[in-house]
């Protein structure tokens, strides 16, 4: 187990690096910073004078190197746009966005894990009909269309819940809904085939064979194995919700990152906008890994590798 | 010889719906199993003896569908019971080996768990003491470690150690009957003789009723005490393992036993037996004899109707064909 555990932790980090050198690199996509940092009426010399404040003069390999060292340890450098450090605006955004994150995510595997076992445990039936339906139109509707239609009407029409702002619980309730509402067919369709798979195997029919009660083969010997390759799916998908929250998060109006990265690319605020997407990815590496240890404890056979 | 039946079929039969029709893998199959004997139920892939095997715990696939004159376990009747009331006695007074060792263990969880969970399902044990009868059938059938066994996974045991494992499962509530569906076939040679071995002594132990489901006949000649034959569907001859090998008396039987060679008896470079011809469709009805097409003695009264069981060469021993017992010498056992 630990000899798994260690080997997951080294390909996370290879990965974490993979990543900040993708970032930093996003400062020349651009072409030259200190030229877009200067603006339009700048002087040859005040690009000169930039470049040289920023370090931009120095040789790329050593400017990642200290970048790195710096993010590392918390430092992200300060905000072309507001004048802040972009640490202390990120970590006082990063809250919000775990916590619709997690709502999201637990809404969706609340809805789609029962949903698939059900579908599995009576295939063609009734209930599998309307789940497949569920997932083809989850699969088919735009995200921001799908939020704007909740706000329509349980907003406007019906003044259930509040539209925008992230002050109290009922302000994350539909923004959880169409950011989770996104990764429910994809969960759903792996349980019910992951169920499927499983109660074919021959275990299925030993458990049976020993007189266990339908609801123990079910819960016991079934779907711990069938979640399995869900667990690693759930991890996957909650990265799309990250990228997806930009969106949700701009059109509820909600104080979390995503509506940070939108404003910072509005601004052209390169340092907040790298720090904003290493920190997504990096909560993605820890997602993954966090998801490899959980399969690692659900199926015995992983932690010999 | 008269002790009480353990387990008494008559007229089972299996029916599946399938695109072209109805499949009747199971046609009127009926035996019976005294305490502490063992019966085999012999015949080639396909024949219906792992579904009849699977019918008798009412483990069959969702949609085939089961009917019988008489299912009863030491005279208590098992056809009017319902789902429920079935599983309080699967794993219970009535357990089954499966072929697959490799895949009927569940991997996620350990050996211990599993066999503490089949006496625990209908036994108010503690966990103590199941671990402790848990250990003590490992020992009996034949693993070294059986504490530290308990702790492992199904992945950490070869093919033949789970089949043990299997066994000493079966074995956790002591039950009446063991079906042992092909339990070696998916086993090394080597292995698959200490196997039978052991379900032949532990079947003697513990007094049970086996139901040995093969294809092997020379297993059957070794271990046990009765034979059932079946041919696509149906029992065609039944009777002691002597009267099964000494003198056969369907056409399908002794065709099967010649293609056996015997040591010591077929001659290096004789031909051995084949039985020409593949197994009929099963689907739709099919009036007479199953055998009829690929049988060297069939004629008109074969393909005619229904046919009967004649009596064999002693008693408890019969034969579903339409001529009279083949005179001539005693065959040898296949085994010595």
């Amino acid at each position: 187990m630990l000899a798994y555990l260690l080997k997951r932790l080294g390909i996370a980090i290879l990965v974490a690096l993979t990543v900040s050198v993708v970032t930093f690199s996003m400062i020349y996509l651009s072409g030259d910073p200190a030229l877009a940092l200067a603006g339009e009426s700048a002087t040859e010399e005040d690009i000169e004078n930039i470049r040289r404040f920023y370090g931009y003069d120095r040789p790329i390999p050593v400017q990642y190197l200290s970048w790195l060292g710096r993010a590392v340890q918390g430092d992200f450098g300060h905000s072309h746009y507001l004048r802040e450090p972009v640490a202390t605006v990120i970590f006082e955004r990063l809250p919000t966005t775990m916590l619709l994150g997690f709502t999201a995510l637990a809404f969706a595997l609340a809805l789609s894990v029962p949903l698939g076992v059900l579908a599995a445990i009576r295939p063609n039936s009734l209930v599998d009909r309307a789940a497949l339906t569920l997932a083809v139109v989850g699969q088919a509707m735009p995200s921001f269309w799908f939020a704007l239609t909740l706000m329509l009407w349980l907003g406007i029409y019906w003044q259930l819940l509040p539209i925008t702002g992230s002050s109290s619980w009922a302000n994350f309730v539909m923004p959880s809904i169409a950011l989770g509402y996104y990764v429910t067919p994809a969960v759903m369709r792996l349980t019910r085939a992951g169920m499927l798979e499983v109660l074919a195997a021959d275990y299925i029919r030993t458990a049976r064979a020993k007189g266990l009660r339908p609801m123990k083969v079910l819960f016991k010997h079934a779907l711990r194995n069938a979640v399995i390759p869900v667990v690693s799916l759930a991890a996957v998908q909650f990265g799309f919700m990250l990228g997806g929250s930009i969106v949700i998060e701009t059109i509820f109006a909600i104080n979390g990152l995503g509506f940070l990265a939108w404003e910072s690319i509005q601004r052209a605020d390169l340092p907040m906008m790298q720090a904003i997407v290493l920190v997504l990815s990096v909560f993605y590496i820890v997602l993954t890994f966090l998801a490899d240890m959980l399969n690692a404890w659900l199926d015995p056979r992983i932690r010999v590798v | 010889m008269a002790a009480a039946p353990i387990l008494e079929v008559e007229s089972l039969n299996v029916a599946i719906p399938v695109p072209a029709g109805t499949l009747h893998p199971v046609q009127e199959v009926g035996f019976r199993v005294t305490r502490g004997h063992t019966l085999a139920i012999v015949g080639e892939s396909g024949c219906g003896k792992s579904l009849t095997s699977l019918a008798l715990m009412n483990l069959l696939p969702p949609r085939a569908a089961r009917t019988a004159g008489r299912l009863a376990l030491d005279g208590q009747d098992l056809l009017g019971l319902s789902e429920r009331e079935m599983a309080d006695i699967r794993g219970n007074r009535m357990s089954m080996i499966f072929q697959e060792p490799m895949t009927s263990l569940n991997p996620a969880y350990t050996v211990g768990d599993q066999l503490v969970e089949a006496e625990r399902r209908h036994r108010r044990t503690s966990v103590t003491a199941a671990r402790d009868r848990a250990v003590w059938l490992l020992e009996k059938v034949g693993m070294t470690g059986a504490g530290e066994r308990l702790r492992q996974y199904p992945h950490q045991l070869s093919g033949g150690l789970r089949q043990r494992v299997m066994i000493a499962m079966a074995l956790m509530c002591d039950p009446d009957l063991i079906i042992a569906d092909e339990p070696t076939t998916a086993l090394d040679v080597t292995i698959q003789a200490q196997i039978l071995h052991l379900l032949a002594d532990l079947q003697r132990e513990f007094e049970t009723g086996l139901i040995l489901i093969t294809h092997d006949l020379g297993v059957v000649a070794r271990l046990c005490d009765r034979v059932a034959v079946m041919y696509a569907g149906q029992i065609v001859e039944e009777g002691t393992a002597r009267q099964i090998f000494r003198t056969p008396a369907h056409p399908y039987t002794r065709g099967l036993l010649d293609c056996i060679p015997i040591p010591g008896k077929t001659r290096r470079g004789a031909h051995l037996g084949t039985i020409p011809g593949i197994v009929p469709s099963l689907v739709g009805s099919m009036p007479g004899c199953h055998f009829a097409d690929r049988c060297p003695h069939a004629s008109g009264a074969c393909r005619s109707g229904p046919i009967a069981f004649r009596d064999g060469a002693g008693p408890g021993h019969r034969y579903r064909c339409v001529l009279s017992l083949p005179s001539g010498p005693a065959r040898p056992d296949p085994a010595p």
